[in-house]
Formats: C-alpha cells, structure tokens, sequence
C-alpha cells in the first residue's frame, strides 16, 4: 500500500511535465504558434544536442564562475553568520544591511560591476556572490539559533566552553537549515553567473544567450535555457549529496 | 539498647559524610516567591527524592544547586564548600533524554569527558566498561534516533554519571516514558545504583516511584515550595519490585499521599 503511494506520488509529477510537454508540442506542430516565435520541446532538444560541442566552453566558464562564487559566499557566510550569533552588536549593526543588499535589483548592479571591476570574471562572481550568500546566512542563523534552550543549559552545566558548545551542539544543530539555504543559493548560483555574463564578457552562457538572441535563434536561447536549468539541477542535487555524507544521522532515521 | 547505640554511630557517621547541603534558599520569579526558605541535605551514597505537585518549582531548586540559574537568597554547599552559583559540580539529567542526535551512544556518553578536554579515543576507551552495565552493549555506534526510550534514558544517565560519579541530579527521567518501560527502569536503575553507590536526589512526583527508590523523601507543597516534611524510607534494600504491594510500603505512600493534597 505504502509502495504504491511513493510511486504514486513520484509518478504524478512527471506525468503532469510531460503532458504540458505534449501540449506544448501539439501547439508548435499544429502551427498554431510560429516556430520562430516559439520552438517545439522537439527542437529544442535536437538543437541543444546539435550545439553542445559549441558550448561546452561556455558552460565550464559558466560553472567555474558559480562555483568560485558560490563557494567565496559559503565562507562568507558561514564566518558572517558566527560572528552574528556570537556578538549581538555585529547582529544588530548587519541585519538590516543585509536585508537592504537583498532590496537592490541585481540587474542594476550588474552593470555598476562591469564598469568598476571590468570584464573578466570578476564582476560575475560578485553577481554570485551577492546572491548567494544571503539564503545561506539567513538559514545558518536561523539554524545556530535553533539549539534546544535544555541542552544549552546542560552543556552549560558541564562547564564547556563557547567554543565547545558550538561545534560539540550548535554547529551540527544547525546543518539541517544551513543546507537549505545552500540548496536555494546552488540554483541561484548559475542564475546569477548568466546574469553577470549578460553584461558582457567573452566566454559563458549569458553571453552565449546574448549572441544567439541577437540573432534571433530561439531555439538556441531555449536551447541555452534548458543547459542552465539542467546545471542548475545537478548543483542541487550534489549539494543534496554532499548534506548526506555530512549528516550520517539523519540517514540512519530512514 | 544495642540498636539505639548503633542508630546513634550511624548517624555520627552520616552527618559527616554530607555531600550536598542546601541552605534556607528563597527563590523569586517576576516578583512572586516560588521557592520559600528551603532547606535539605543530601548525604554520601544516598538517594534523596524531592516530591511535589506539578509546577512548585522542584526543576528551580534543581537549576539553582547545577549553578544554571542564580539564586535570590541561600547557600549551596558541596563537600562542604559554598558552591553558590557555580557550574560543573553536579551532574544533572532531565526528563528529556538531550542526547545529541549527531553522535553516537559511545560519543554521547563520552560528551563530559570530551568536554573535559580529553581524546575521542581515550574518552571512549574509558566509557566502554560501564556501557554494559547501563544495557548499552551492541548500540555503541549507533545513533539516538535507533534507540527506545528506555535505552535512551539509560545512556543519558551514563552521561550523566560519566561527568561527575559524585552527586547526581535526576529531575523525572522516566517522566516521559510509559508506564511498563518505567516500571523496568525504577528496578534496572535501583540495581545500578547497588553497584556504583552513587549520592542521588531526584525529582519524581509519583509517589510510588519516590518510595521504591529513596532513603529519605522530602514532601514539597505547591508554589510556593515549601518542604511539608522529610520521611525516612526504612524499607531493606536490594529492593525487589514486589516491595511496592507490601503493606509497610503502603502505608508509607498513604502517609505522603495524605500529607501531599
């Protein structure tokens, strides 16, 4: 019974994707839409394999940039996020400020990027940065907060020190929501790559999706759609990993 | 005549041996006394209940001898030095197991000696001879979320008992657990205790629970908490579990019932 309600619950999913698909499909193929206004999943597919050898540099430009990025806000994040819960005055000084860095539209600051740090890939792993790094500080807070207030006590009551209480309780008490934020800002992380290349550059995605678009190649702006969708989806999934091999305990709940 | 004269070395001897001394502690909260001039003392190798309704504020007088919380008025002596406020003189255990769920049994029990500063190594070579006798044997790599909460329990008191073997605090530890599992661990635990003669006071409010396991029981009114008496429980020990139908026992838990509503 069981069994079935997994399937069940997996298959529906899927189904619903690929019917949409086949609408999708049946518009395009009934000409109903224009193929150069809207490529069928079909031709998206073929040409997307068709292009691959082509872009192969452009996604290693696009992944270095948000994994560089991605990985600098982890480490930002993660020594921001402990001064916070250790220091209230740093708490209550960045809060705000953090949330305002949110407020900016990253469209706008893209372009400031481009002309204070030029074209190289510097500017795109500030844009990785800058959107990054916020989910994770703010599931990491949330999960350093989060240790049981008896255990505290009790830890407290068995003389350890600050130190020893973090990485004995409050550190592994928060991994759980740090990796949700990690997994939030994986998939930001291609996104904002693409978003720092729109501004120029020589090498990436986004300026691939720029030539293309120019050239009003649709079916390779989809095409290119679906490569950033598909990247961004195995980050998400390594980072679903990568929490497995680092929290053994919660596997051994299953 | 010979048995009052022996009465009276024993005594001698106990009133040296105090290991825990509470002194006329007054507790406030928001203004209203929750704990009213408590007095009462804890001697070597015994085991001493605190009994009171829900909520008079028994975990406060816990929280105040562990040093978690500071005290408004009184004194704490351990070994007969003014702890007042301190930490890291007793061990405490709570109805809630606070097991770490990332680590395993060994490494949980082994928490106070790592926090002591020693190697994961040594701590667990020195935890190891003591998870038989807590019942822990072929779990000692597994994790929290595997055991039942009996096992639980039990290896939260090892901990408990790995931090400090002198004076041990137990506020409800089987309070969370049903009654059969509760029933088998008041007689596992009063079997360790034969063993290792711990100094324990307890916090329980089942009476039968308190009789079972205590030398002396200190009756608690509600808020607040004031102590109504002390009764001695001269029941012979090692105690089997049929005690709790004797009529020496019963007449002992209607005393406390009768003086406790």
């Amino acid at each position: 019974m069981r069994k079935w309600e997994s399937i069940r619950d997996k298959a529906i999913p899927v189904l619903f994707i690929i019917l949409v698909i086949l609408i999708w499909q049946l518009i395009v193929d009934s000409g109903i839409i224009a193929r150069y206004i809207l490529p069928s999943p079909w031709d998206v597919i073929t040409v997307c394999i068709a292009i691959l050898p082509e872009i192969t540099v452009h996604i290693y430009t696009t992944l270095q940039e948000a994994l560089t990025g991605l990985l600098i806000a982890i480490t930002l994040s993660v020594l921001l996020a402990i001064l916070m819960d250790n220091f209230t005055v740093v708490k209550k000084a960045l809060q705000p400020l953090l949330v305002v860095s949110q407020t900016i539209p990253i469209m706008v600051l893209a372009p400031l990027f481009v002309m204070w740090f030029g074209f190289g890939m510097l500017p795109k792993v500030m844009v990785v940065i800058l959107v990054c790094f916020f989910p994770i500080v703010v599931s990491l807070l949330e999960g350093l907060g989060s240790l049981d207030k008896d255990l505290l006590n009790l830890m407290k009551s068995m003389k350890a020190n600050r130190w020893q209480i973090f990485y004995l309780a409050k550190f592994p008490a928060s991994l759980g929501s740090f990796f949700s934020g990690l997994k939030i800002a994986a998939t930001y992380s291609i996104i904002g790559a693409v978003i720092g290349e729109w501004m120029g550059g020589k090498a990436g995605l986004g300026v691939y999706m720029t030539r293309v678009r120019q050239s009003f190649a649709l079916d390779k702006v989809f095409a290119s759609i679906l490569v950033i969708i598909i990247l961004s989806m195995l980050l998400f999934k390594l980072i679903e990993l990568i929490q497995l091999l680092a929290m053994p305990w919660k596997r051994a709940i299953k | 005549m010979l048995r009052l004269l022996l009465r009276m070395i024993f005594c001698q001897e106990r009133r040296i041996s105090i290991k825990l001394k509470a002194e006329h502690l007054k507790q406030k909260y928001e203004g209203m006394p929750i704990i009213d001039d408590i007095s009462f003392y804890l001697n070597k190798n015994e085991f001493v209940t605190l009994i009171g309704p829900s909520g008079c504020g028994k975990s406060t007088i816990f929280n105040i001898i562990a040093g978690i919380v500071p005290l408004d008025e009184g004194k704490v002596f351990i070994d007969g030095k003014d702890y007042t406020g301190e930490q890291g003189h007793v061990s405490y255990m709570y109805q809630k197991d606070l097991l770490l769920p990332w680590k395993r049994v060994i490494d949980n029990t082994a928490l106070p000696l790592i926090i002591k500063g020693e190697k994961v190594g040594e701590a667990r070579k020195k935890v190891t001879p003591y998870l038989e006798l807590f019942g822990l044997q072929g779990f000692e790599y597994k994790y929290p979320f595997q055991l039942s909460g009996g096992m639980r329990q039990r290896a939260a008191l090892l901990r408990t008992y790995m931090f400090s073997r002198d004076i041990v605090l137990l506020d409800e530890p089987f309070g969370g657990l049903d009654a059969i599992t509760r029933a088998k661990m008041q007689t596992w635990l009063l079997q360790v205790i034969e063993k290792i003669k711990p100094s324990v006071l307890f916090i329980t409010h089942d009476i039968e629970e308190a009789v079972y396991l205590s030398d002396r029981i200190y009756v608690l009114s509600a808020r607040p908490a004031k102590i109504k008496e002390e009764v001695q429980i001269s029941l012979p020990r090692p105690r089997e579990r049929e005690i709790v139908i004797s009529a020496q026992f019963n007449r002992i838990k209607k005393h406390i019932l009768s003086n406790l509503s």
